[in-house]
């Protein structure tokens, strides 16, 4: 079959960089086939001991116990109050930044929002654990005395209540999650075209009608994208959850409880363990890594599907 | 297509790299320098001049103890780089199977279900340090220290005694007003060889009322608060009134925590000390192969809960090099280096164990020069 005509007479610099990008692109998609083939492999003594039980409440090392549900309790939980409290924090900057704020004092803050994506993962940790931990569980104390016999509240906020909890590493993630948050969807709300905003002013709408007109409808598929990536950040996060959330396997509604999630036990247990509950640990980073890909697979998708809209608008 | 010169950006990059680069290798010249030609006759190690890398890592217990021997040792054999990296007593048996280090620290023998992982190669046990875990605890106001036993701790760290004026602490202790205090407990959230070495002291002290076994990460009890590392426990029970918690004595120590007495096998309340950790290994059972576990010993003035370090070596070393070096650093630690212990608040070993271990070193030999059929 002869080459086309074009494909024939293209020079040998593009040729060579086709390739060269091709095997970029595809190194990629290997390397991350290897991890997670890999790492299958080195838990597989982990899924074919436990079988199913690798979804039992029980984890208790001594005792040959390898159920792994409280950890994707914990991370599960520890993402929901991460992106509970950082959510409306980051939208709202958004809005502040592209709506309120003129363009001068806009520019400085957003660099400043930046920096804190800035601070490495372990100093939130360490200052998580010596700084906020112990001022905090005064306040938990207290909440958690004031609702303890309340039917909800009492269940969610009651006793016992300790600094390192599931709700101190949500607190912890929030922060680290609200750079990303808020810059995706500052640069989505920036991309609605002006000439909508002014016609809504035209019609004669507040700046809150004009912001639920023309601002959201635009701009929601964006930030939701905005947010599910700041999930799938929140679900990874290891050293900062790991040295806050402390370390006790337990599934409680209580959320000023100490916890654990997958990340921090991985990291937490690493270093002395042996057969299945080694390949346990990395079973666990097998369900994370499958978490995360699955989150930020509907996050582009998400994200690409509004922006195709958009375009097409 | 034009030439285009390299911006003065990249260029200054570029020259503070290769700059960076070539003082990191002018520094370790060392390694570069060839062996000498004497491997055929073999003088004792402390004479010979050693040159070469030795990688080691594993139990943290160990790692200030190797972190303080590899540098007195450098004044004595400036060719030998040493390392070693801590990561866990479990890392260190791992690295040692797969061959990335030539030494491991391990604070307890190799487990049954991880023999496989050596192939066969017999390991050589050399105990190199011993140290007490102290049962630390933050009360203030006490006329005398306290004095704890076995199943009284046990059910402290089960979350079965909540409350410092407990009947069961009371009874061990006549005579000292206690506060009613809620106790708060304090332990590892990471695994760790010193919880596997305190739930082995709880399971051997307090057979029938322990009950959380014993490894090196336990399935504590909810209301209990983990630290990282020794110091993240020491720093809970120091900043926490009415915590206790265990914590390796040179931790403690730093700290300035309190630590209680603790009722060994014999009857004896005896205090976390240097002197009561050799003791109690001095009363250790040694097996053939060197190991042993100091946990609750025999013998009137053992504390109960010391625990052993070991460093892990292959029999048979693929180079008479490193057969020499291991010779000469395991044997530095073994000699001059229990000299340091003190100071750093661990146990040299007892002389018995000691005499035994550096009797062994000459059983470390590689395929070039066989190792002599007697010492």
């Amino acid at each position: 079959m002869p080459a086309s005509a074009l494909s024939e007479r293209r020079p040998l610099g593009d040729r060579s960089f086709q390739v060269l990008t091709l095997a970029a692109g595809l190194l990629v998609l290997v390397i991350l086939v290897l991890i997670a083939v890999s790492t299958s492999q080195q838990a597989s003594s982990w899924f074919s001991t436990e079988g199913l039980k690798i979804f039992s409440r029980s984890w208790n090392p001594p005792a040959n116990q390898f159920g792994a549900l409280p950890f994707i309790y914990g991370t599960f939980i520890v993402s929901v109050i991460a992106l509970v409290i950082a959510v409306p924090v980051s939208v709202g900057i958004a809005l502040l930044l592209t709506e309120v704020v003129p363009y001068r004092w806009a520019r400085p803050i957003v660099y400043v929002i930046d920096l804190l994506a800035v601070v490495p993962s372990v100093v939130w940790g360490l200052w998580g654990i010596l700084v906020f931990a112990p001022w905090v569980q005064h306040i938990y104390a207290s909440i958690g005395s004031g609702v303890n016999g309340i039917p909800v509240l009492g269940n969610l906020f009651g006793p016992p209540t300790s600094g390192a909890s599931f709700f101190t590493a949500g607190i912890i993630v929030a922060f680290m999650i609200t750079p990303i948050v808020t810059s995706l969807s500052r640069e989505v709300i920036a991309t609605v075209p002006a000439i909508d905003r002014e016609g809504a002013y035209a019609l004669g709408a507040t700046r809150l009608e004009m912001i639920r007109g023309t601002v959201w409808p635009h701009s929601q598929g964006g930030v939701v994208g905005a947010v599910l990536l700041g999930l799938g950040r929140a679900m990874g996060e290891t050293i900062a959850v790991a040295l806050v959330i402390g370390s006790s396997p337990t599934i409680t509604s209580h959320l000023f409880a100490p916890g654990d999630a997958l990340a921090a036990v991985i990291a937490n247990e690493f270093g002395e363990a042996t057969g299945v509950f080694k390949a346990g640990l990395m079973g666990m980073g097998v369900l994370l890594f499958v978490m995360t890909i699955i989150v930020n697979v509907i996050a582009r998708g998400v994200v690409e599907r509004s922006a195709r809209r958009k375009r097409g608008a | 297509m034009q030439g285009r010169h390299i911006g003065r950006v990249p260029t200054a990059g570029l020259a503070i790299t290769a700059a960076a680069i070539s003082l990191a290798a002018c520094s370790s010249s060392g390694s570069s320098t060839p062996s000498s030609s004497s491997s055929a006759s073999s003088p004792s190690a402390s004479t010979a001049k050693l040159s070469g890398t030795l990688n080691g890592s594993g139990s943290t217990f160990q790692l200030t103890f190797q972190q303080t021997a590899i540098q007195s040792f450098k004044s004595i054999q400036p060719g030998l780089t040493v390392n070693y990296g801590g990561g866990g007593s479990g890392k260190g048996r791992t690295d040692l199977a797969s061959g990335v280090v030539n030494y491991a620290g391990s604070d307890s023998p190799i487990p049954a279900k991880e023999e496989a992982n050596f192939k066969g190669k017999t390991v050589l046990y050399f105990p190199v340090v011993i140290g007490p875990i102290t049962v630390s605890y933050n009360l203030s106001g006490l006329s005398k220290p306290l004095q704890l036993t076995a199943p009284v701790i046990a059910d402290i760290f089960q979350g079965k005694i909540t409350s410092w004026n407990n009947s069961a602490i009371a009874a061990v202790n006549p005579g000292v007003t206690l506060p009613s205090t809620t106790i708060t407990v304090a332990r590892r959230s990471d695994s760790s060889g010193t919880t596997a070495n305190f739930s082995e002291f709880l399971v051997k002290g307090a057979p029938g009322v322990w009950t959380l076994g014993t490894s090196s990460t336990i399935n504590w009890p909810a209301a209990s608060r983990g630290g990282n590392g020794n110091g993240g426990v020491a720093s809970i029970v120091k900043s926490t009134p009415g915590a206790i918690g265990y914590v390796d004595y040179a931790d403690a120590k730093a700290s300035g925590l309190t630590f209680a007495s603790v009722k060994n096998s014999a009857g004896d309340y005896v205090a976390p000390s240097v002197s009561s950790a050799t003791t109690a290994a001095n009363n250790a059972t040694v097996a053939p192969n060197l190991t042993f576990s100091a946990i609750w010993a025999p013998g009137a003035g053992s504390y109960p809960i010391t625990y052993q370090s070991f460093d892990l070596v292959y029999e048979a070393q693929s180079s008479s090099q490193t057969a020499a070096n291991l010779k000469g650093f395991i044997g530095y630690l073994l000699g001059d280096g229990q000299k340091l212990l003190p100071e750093l608040n661990y146990a040299p070993l007892p002389a018995n164990i000691d005499q035994m271990a550096q009797a062994q070193l000459s059983k470390i030999g590689s395929s070039a020069t066989p190792a002599p059929s007697s010492s």
